[in-house]
């Protein structure tokens, strides 16, 4: 009898496991295809010559003094931009966790807007406030842009959302009463917050300072715009070193070097996040939230609404002032002409381009995630499907220019010379919008409780019944949300598609790139106009999120 | 006295959750606010603590009046509905806790926490994760934990709330024997009034932000305020009713009251035990709706053929009658009471 039990456990482990291996084919060969391989392809052709590899090139740029004085400034300006926007952002986390004021749903979404605008709109908008011939240049002659602070301020502008999402949506859910137990036994009200609330938050803490540290360590369009010649991070500098001086080898070298620190990051936060997994009591946060009492409460909501007010929507003012800068929408109006030199098409046909690519990519990205985490869901989920959760990650913090460079030397010749297919470009920026599908997935799958599935299973539902009546109603708004984050990030993908675009079929960040590139008031103006547009298109892709949203306790 | 409220007022916006509320508690006694949710007692012990601030009047802890000063400075202790033990420290941690934040030594902390663990019933346990406690012992170790720093008043919010039956009767036991040892003096509040009745010296019912009655247990019982209080209480058999002389003139007809009874329309209250079946040509005529077995008695509920609210009455084990039957009813003056 017992041999019997064992035999028909046997069969449906492997059962389980061909069920596991046939949800996560899809995606484990895609991430193969479009990742691995043309990174692998890149490593290759930089550090093999004639068929042997050449591994003392990577002492050789490492000992260049150039390369040095770009790894130390990309290490310091991404802790000093964490450093930065945990100082701005933290207050900011403590006031969406615990107060309750009018218009604070609008609050939270302008908050949340600059994070999924392109980082070309956010470069472009804070040249038009710190840059030359911008607001504080006109007020009172000041020009941020030749300094380190202009990359400060942007940086802090993309990533207040991330530690207001990930902190303060973690803030809202402690429960007020266990500072309250603390002062009760005699903390006063710092000390109760120190020994109680610190601790409880610190794992959500560090893993937003990491997630901080990753974008910003991994900044291309922002320091590729307010850079200039003078600051460069790995990121522009493998650009610079693959489309400007030609040089693959010490490419290919810089992206080991950022591959290796990206890892080492991604693993960090995994083990912070898993910390924070750890028994905390958690309540709902509707009830935790309440009207600020007393001057100190409303001093600090007036000081957050300023922070907010001054740095994440002023810029965005200003763009759009500045776009408005010519008689009768004259930049929007320029952007409909061709004028046969950089451009061989009209600027604005950038946007039905980016349109068409975002939708394709969303698609991707939504089908090869959904997989993923459909796959990554179920409860017999070991080891290996717990190390493909962290790989899904990778291409999250791995340089999206060695992406795009990858694409270009790997994917082109046969079985799959896709170099000239249209299909190149929603690929690469797929491959950057399946993270966010999986992680907003996986929570919303997560907290399906598995006894509705046994329950709908012992009704006679199948399996595929089962994931189509219990499964699919409740994730349904969470696969919509995904789609969108999908849809925004594609939209906004600059890294990778600024090498994979074809020079006719240019996408909005990359045209406003193009444009910022060439001398004039004409096309000065003429970026900020599209920017503007790339701006409004994010935006209400977000809106439209937030107003589906069913909470925002998740990690973006 | 040890705390006096005066004319205590909380709003939520607008409504009154504390509607001046005013209440002594003397050295020792242990106080118990009795109430259904929602009536404000939650609040009043964080009126108390120094955790929600007053819109209206004061609170003094030994005759000083306590507006301004901090929640951690008023020496009071409070136990949380749910225990709100921190889940990041274990047993020991949390009970240290009160005496860190007072600066006890590593030494005297060690040495409280055994003994506290040892008064609560949990000795050696201090080494243990919070999360691995079952619910009585988590209650013990919140216990401990808000003794520990030797509060001059323990305040505890549902303190059995959350803990199934018979736990519930005996901690309760306990935490009375507990007090009196060390002769804490304790303000509580919960909704169970099988609790409150063991627990207090005093007993004080709530009602929607105000305080309906307040008495020895004994006293509460015995003598409802109103029909409010002898509604919750548990008492059914509440009924308007013309008071003239000694006859209360009601829907079930003439009832008999005690000689000096308050006089006019009235809330009558008939307990079940002056409830006395007879033969059905008899008395008030009646059907048997239903019958609960309550251990020492038979509860029956009964529907007046002449219509008027239910009736319930205690009656002897073998003398019930079954379900369906109709039978007649007196009324003992002894077990009823004219309410104000």
């Amino acid at each position: 009898m017992d041999l019997a039990r064992t035999e028909v456990r046997t069969r449906k482990g492997v059962k389980n496991a061909a069920a596991r291996l046939g949800l996560m084919a899809v995606p484990v060969a895609f991430f193969a295809v479009f990742f691995a391989y043309p990174v692998a392809a890149i490593v290759t052709r930089g550090l093999k010559t004639d068929g042997t590899w050449q591994l003392g090139r990577i002492t050789d740029v490492l000992t260049q003094p150039d390369i040095r004085h770009v790894l130390w400034f990309t290490t310091w300006q991404a802790l000093a931009s964490t450093a930065l926007t945990l100082l701005v952002a933290l207050p900011g986390a403590y006031v969406f966790a615990r107060f309750d004021f009018p218009g604070k749903q609008i609050l939270r979404a302008v908050v949340t807007v600059p994070f999924v605008l392109p980082t070309v709109v956010v470069g472009t908008a804070f040249l038009a406030l710190v840059g030359r011939g911008g607001l504080l240049d006109e007020l009172w002659g000041v020009r941020l842009d030749t300094t380190v602070w202009a990359i400060l301020l942007a940086h802090v502008f993309f990533n207040y959302a991330v530690v207001v999402r990930t902190v303060g949506g973690l803030w809202a859910q402690l429960d007020p009463r266990q500072e309250e137990a603390a002062r009760m036994l005699g903390a006063s009200r710092l000390r109760a917050w120190r020994t109680v609330t610190l601790p409880a938050l610190g794992p959500a803490v560090a893993a937003a300072a990491l997630m901080v540290f990753l974008f910003t360590f991994t900044s291309f369009g922002v320091v590729q715009i307010l850079g200039g010649p003078t600051f460069s991070t790995l990121e522009v500098e493998i650009y610079r070193q693959t489309s400007e001086i030609f040089d693959l080898s010490t490419a290919a070298v810089l992206t080991l070097i950022q591959f290796v620190a990206v890892g080492a990051v991604l693993a960090l936060h995994a083990w912070t996040v898993r910390r924070r997994e750890t028994a905390l009591r958690l309540v709902d946060e509707s009830v935790t939230a309440r009207r600020p009492r007393g001057a100190g409460e409303w001093g600090l909501l007036a000081g957050v609404v300023g922070s907010v007010a001054v740095l994440l929507v002023l810029p965005l003012a200003v763009l759009v002032q500045r776009s408005l800068g010519a008689a009768d929408f004259g930049y929007y109006r320029a952007l409909t002409h061709s004028d046969g030199g950089v451009f061989l098409v009209a600027p604005i046909e950038a946007v039905g381009n980016s349109l068409e690519y975002a939708l394709a990519a969303t698609a991707i990205a939504v089908v090869i995630g959904g997989l993923a985490a459909a796959a990554l869901t179920r409860r017999d989920a070991g080891r290996f499907v717990r190390g493909f959760d962290a790989l899904l990650m990778l291409p999250l913090g791995v340089s999206a220019v060695t992406v795009g460079f990858g694409f270009l030397i790997s994917l082109d010749e046969p079985p799959l010379d896709l170099r000239q297919s249209w299909i190149l470009v929603p690929l690469a920026q797929a491959l950057v919008g399946v993270p966010f599908v999986v992680r907003t997935m996986l929570p919303v799958l997560r907290a399906v409780d598995h006894r509705l599935r046994e329950a709908a299973a012992v009704l006679g539902a199948s399996p595929w019944r089962v994931w189509r009546e219990v499964d699919l109603p409740m994730v349904r708004r969470a696969l919509l949300i995904a789609a969108g984050f999908a849809f925004a990030v594609s939209l906004g993908e600059f890294g990778a598609t600024v090498f994979i675009a074809r020079p006719d079929n240019p996408t909005l960040p990359v045209a406003v790139a193009r444009l910022l590139g060439r001398a004039g008031d004409l096309n000065y103006g003429q970026a900020m106009a599209l920017s503007t547009i790339l701006m409004v298109v994010c935006a209400v892709a977000l809106l439209v999120l937030e107003r589906l949203r069913p909470d925002r306790t998740g990690e973006f | 006295m040890l705390l006096s409220l005066e004319d205590a007022t909380v709003r939520f916006g607008g409504r009154a959750v504390l509607d001046e509320v005013g209440l002594d508690v003397a050295e020792h006694e242990i106080v118990c606010v009795l109430g259904p949710s929602g009536s404000g007692k939650s609040t009043l012990l964080r009126v108390v603590a120094g955790l929600q601030p007053l819109d209206e009047g004061r609170v003094l802890l030994d005759g000083r009046d306590q507006g301004g000063v901090p929640a951690h400075k008023r020496g009071v202790g409070l136990m949380f509905q749910d225990h709100q033990l921190f889940p990041q420290r274990d047993v020991g941690a949390n009970v240290a806790f009160g005496l860190r934040m007072h600066g006890a030594t590593r030494t005297q902390q060690d040495e409280r926490v055994r003994e506290l663990l040892d008064l609560v019933g949990l000795p050696g346990a201090a080494r243990r994760a919070v999360g691995a406690l079952s619910g009585g012992e988590q209650q013990r170790v919140a216990l401990a934990r808000a003794l520990a720093p030797r509060p001059r008043l323990l305040m505890l919010d549902e303190p059995l709330g959350q803990l199934d039956r018979s736990l519930r009767e005996r901690l309760v036991v306990e935490l009375r024997e507990l007090f009196g040892r060390l002769g804490t003096t304790a303000l509580a509040v919960t909704h169970d009034q099988g609790e409150a009745f063991a627990l207090a010296d005093r007993v004080v019912v709530m009602r929607d932000g105000r305080i309906a009655q307040s008495g020895t247990p004994l006293e509460v019982w015995q003598r409802p305020a109103d029909e409010f209080v002898a509604r919750f209480l548990g008492f059914e058999n509440v009924v308007e009713g013309t008071v003239v002389g000694e006859v209360a003139d009601t829907a079930w007809g003439k009832v008999p009251v005690p000689s000096g009874a308050a006089q006019g329309v009235r809330s009558v209250l008939v307990r079940p035990a002056g409830v006395r079946l007879m033969a059905a040509d008899e008395g008030l005529g009646c059907t048997v709706a239903a019958r609960t077995f309550k251990g020492t008695h038979v509860a029956v509920h009964l529907h007046p053929r002449e219509g008027g609210p239910r009736l319930e009455a205690a009656c002897a084990l073998r003398a019930a009658p079954e379900v369906g039957d109709t039978v007649g009813v007196e009324f003992d003056p002894a077990e009823i009471l004219v309410l104000d």
